[in-house]
């Protein structure tokens, strides 16, 4: 399959060498195809070119980076997270935007996982010349999540990943605001928040879904740091393939806990959709962006509730004390 | 045709034998959703439409990742 944009005789991008990864100059000339689009195949170059407007669109159609913002990549080292730090980057750099740089990832303690893909991204971190933090479950919560996880389950029958997200949301937050930051950026993508915006509805999230979106939360709540998410249109397969052209170190392992999940199934009945009737997962997400100022009104107008200061951490709460500490109690009793 | 097929998500290498010519009848045989595979040939991206050569390697780089 030929590029239709090559036929088209649309002059080929991205054909000088790259400055961040001081890679040579790409010599990929021919116009065979790499991916088959919905609005026409794309080679090697045009499609890191179409991949590349697509996320500068994104961060400047909802401002998700200003001049002034410190910014915070929460990174796992897998292909969304070096591709959105890289953009990151390469956006800074392509429009001279004086906003910080810096990385955060949380190691959850997940034998046989986490460990490798830190790897991955303490050797990208460092060709990229970013600055990484790395904050652990153990460090911070006294175990890891393979030694928390039975525990807390026991009395609570609360899946690893429910564990999970609690802690890694409470920890990235946290430290975020530690650093000064005012947006954290993730490497959330298409399919993710497809993903999500599904499992709201079956599950009646509303509020949850209101809290979907390119831009998570506000700059006014100083309780939290802002979440912004540069790959928001970009579908999975596009993310994995724009890091394997790009030449990304990246390792496939998977979470042992990964298939326990809900979020497993409806991935995978996505997938399965977006096979049969493509453009399934657009679909979801220009659904969801049509209502989503419905959904921050109703949340907005029913936010009576202030947010408090957790009794235990002093982190921003819904209750007198908030999830992590909620969890970390039942925790502390199970041992 | 007999081909090589080494699935990343899997770690595996399988010897398939099979009726058809190309990538996207390979991963129908195999019954792997083209959606979340990448399919590789000799360090070459291949699209579904790309016809399949008897003895080759092929790979399948996993679109999901494990997290």
């Amino acid at each position: 399959m030929d590029c239709h944009l090559c036929q088209k005789k649309i002059s080929m991008p991205s054909l000088k060498p790259d400055k961040i990864l001081e890679s040579k100059a790409d010599t990929e000339k021919k116009n065979k195809a790499v991916i088959a689009l919905q609005h026409g195949a794309l080679c090697k170059p045009h499609f890191l070119q179409y991949f590349e407007d697509k996320v500068f669109k994104t961060i400047n159609k909802y401002q998700l980076i200003r001049r002034n913002d410190a910014l915070c990549v929460a990174a796992s080292g897998g292909k969304d997270s070096q591709t959105v730090l890289y953009l990151t980057k390469k956006y800074l750099e392509n429009y001279k935007i004086p906003a910080t740089l810096e990385v955060l990832a949380i190691d959850e303690g997940i034998a046989d996982y986490r460990e490798k893909t830190l790897v991955d991204l303490k050797q990208f971190c460092e060709k990229l010349k970013v600055p990484l933090t790395i904050v652990s479950f153990q460090e911070a919560l006294g175990k890891t999540l393979d030694e928390a996880y039975p525990l807390i389950n026991k009395d609570t029958k609360k899946k690893p990943c429910n564990i999970c997200g609690v802690w890694r949301r409470y920890l990235l937050n946290k430290h975020a605001k530690q650093k000064g930051a005012t947006k954290v950026i993730t490497g959330h993508n298409l399919d993710d928040e497809a993903q999500a915006t599904v499992m709201n509805i079956f599950k009646a999230h509303t509020a949850l879904a209101g809290r979907l979106g390119p831009v998570s939360g506000t700059e006014e709540l100083e309780a939290f740091a802002q979440r912004v998410k540069p790959l928001y249109f970009c579908p999975e397969k596009e993310v994995r393939l724009y890091a394997l052209l790009k030449g990304f170190q990246i390792q496939f392992t998977e979470c042992p806990y990964s298939r326990e999940g809900f979020r497993h199934d409806i991935q995978e009945m996505l997938n399965t959709f977006e096979h049969k009737y493509p453009g399934t997962k657009q679909g979801i997400i220009n659904s969801f962006l049509a209502l989503m100022p419905l959904l921050k009104r109703k949340n907005s107008e029913g936010s009576s509730k202030e947010i408090k200061s957790c009794e235990s951490c002093g982190e921003a709460a819904n209750h007198n004390t908030c999830n992590a500490c909620t969890m970390k109690e039942v925790l502390y009793a199970a041992q | 045709m007999e081909l090589q097929v080494r699935n990343e998500r899997e770690n595996s290498l399988k010897r398939i034998l099979f009726t058809g010519t190309t990538v996207q009848e390979l991963l129908r045989h195999i019954k792997v959703n083209p959606e979340t595979v990448i399919v590789i040939r000799n360090k070459e991206v291949l699209t579904e439409d790309e016809k399949l050569n008897d003895k080759e390697q092929i790979e399948l780089l996993s679109v999901i990742s494990g997290g």
